[in-house]
């Protein structure tokens, strides 16, 4: 197949976006020590998908009071319930931001706060179930005046 | 903490079972202990280090806190009503100070 400079350049056009997105979605450049905290966390368990909701906007123009919520998917039953959610910053002095503890008298695993960022980051929950298992959710908030006394 | 002031929203009543939405809010500064004061030196952290919410002795929320959650700390969630009752909140400082404050419920 012969290609002309057009699909050419449409290629590298096409494989630079690629590269672009999967770089962003595996940021392995943490600033602090948000990881660790989170192995810490699951004990180095596998995190899910899809039964815990971050909230967050997407632009914070001021990084010292961000809204956020994280819902999470849950009878909230005696025997079926979310423990706890973990929430970290990968971008701030300190990664740590709160830990939500939950019980079946919760009746809703939601909880929302308001936090700090210091910058442009990703903030990441992991909420651990009653039977041992994880799930995980990480939004990117883009902070224009940061939240740190800077 | 001279000015440190609670404030809870709980609904007055709600039916058996119901799970019902509580807000709480207190007024603190949380210093980060990242911040400096005009000399450059550090301004020693202080802030809220926990929260509990409990339901006639239950424990029903609670809340681990680090320096990056916001000044006067807000917190919303949800809570099921078994039972006429009263709802306990407490918070602690990093001084040791506990705050302390009771929303009674009743069930239709």
């Amino acid at each position: 197949m012969e290609l002309n400079r057009r699909q050419i350049m449409a290629l590298a056009a096409g494989s630079a976006a690629f590269a672009a997105t999967t770089s962003l979605s595996f940021p392995v450049l943490a600033a602090n020590d948000a990881q660790d905290i989170i192995n810490a966390f699951t004990g180095g368990a596998e995190a899910g998908e899809g039964a815990l909701t971050l909230d967050a906007p997407e632009i914070a123009e001021n990084g010292n009071t961000v809204p956020i919520e994280v819902t999470v998917d849950s009878p909230m039953s005696e025997d079926d319930y979310v423990e706890a959610v973990l929430i970290v910053a990968d971008g701030n002095p300190n990664a740590s931001v709160a830990t939500f503890h939950f019980t079946p008298m919760s009746g809703e695993a939601l909880a929302s706060t308001r936090i700090r960022l210091a910058k442009t980051q990703d903030v990441i929950a992991v909420a651990k179930m009653s039977n041992g298992t994880f799930a995980m959710d990480r939004k990117t908030v883009k902070v224009t005046i940061g939240g740190c006394g800077g | 903490m001279a000015n440190v002031k609670p404030r809870v929203k709980v609904p007055k009543s709600a039916n058996a079972g119901e799970v019902i939405t509580i807000k709480t809010l207190i007024s603190h500064p949380m210093e980060s202990g990242q911040r400096r004061d005009k000399e450059g030196n550090l301004i020693p952290r202080q802030i809220i280090n926990s929260f509990k919410c409990e339901f006639n002795g239950t424990p029903v929320f609670s809340c681990d806190i680090e320096p990056a959650v916001s000044s006067n700390p807000y917190f919303e969630f949800k809570a099921r009503v078994p039972e006429s009752g009263e709802f306990k909140f407490t918070w602690v400082d990093d001084d040791g100070s506990v705050y302390e404050e009771t929303k009674k419920i009743e069930v239709k």
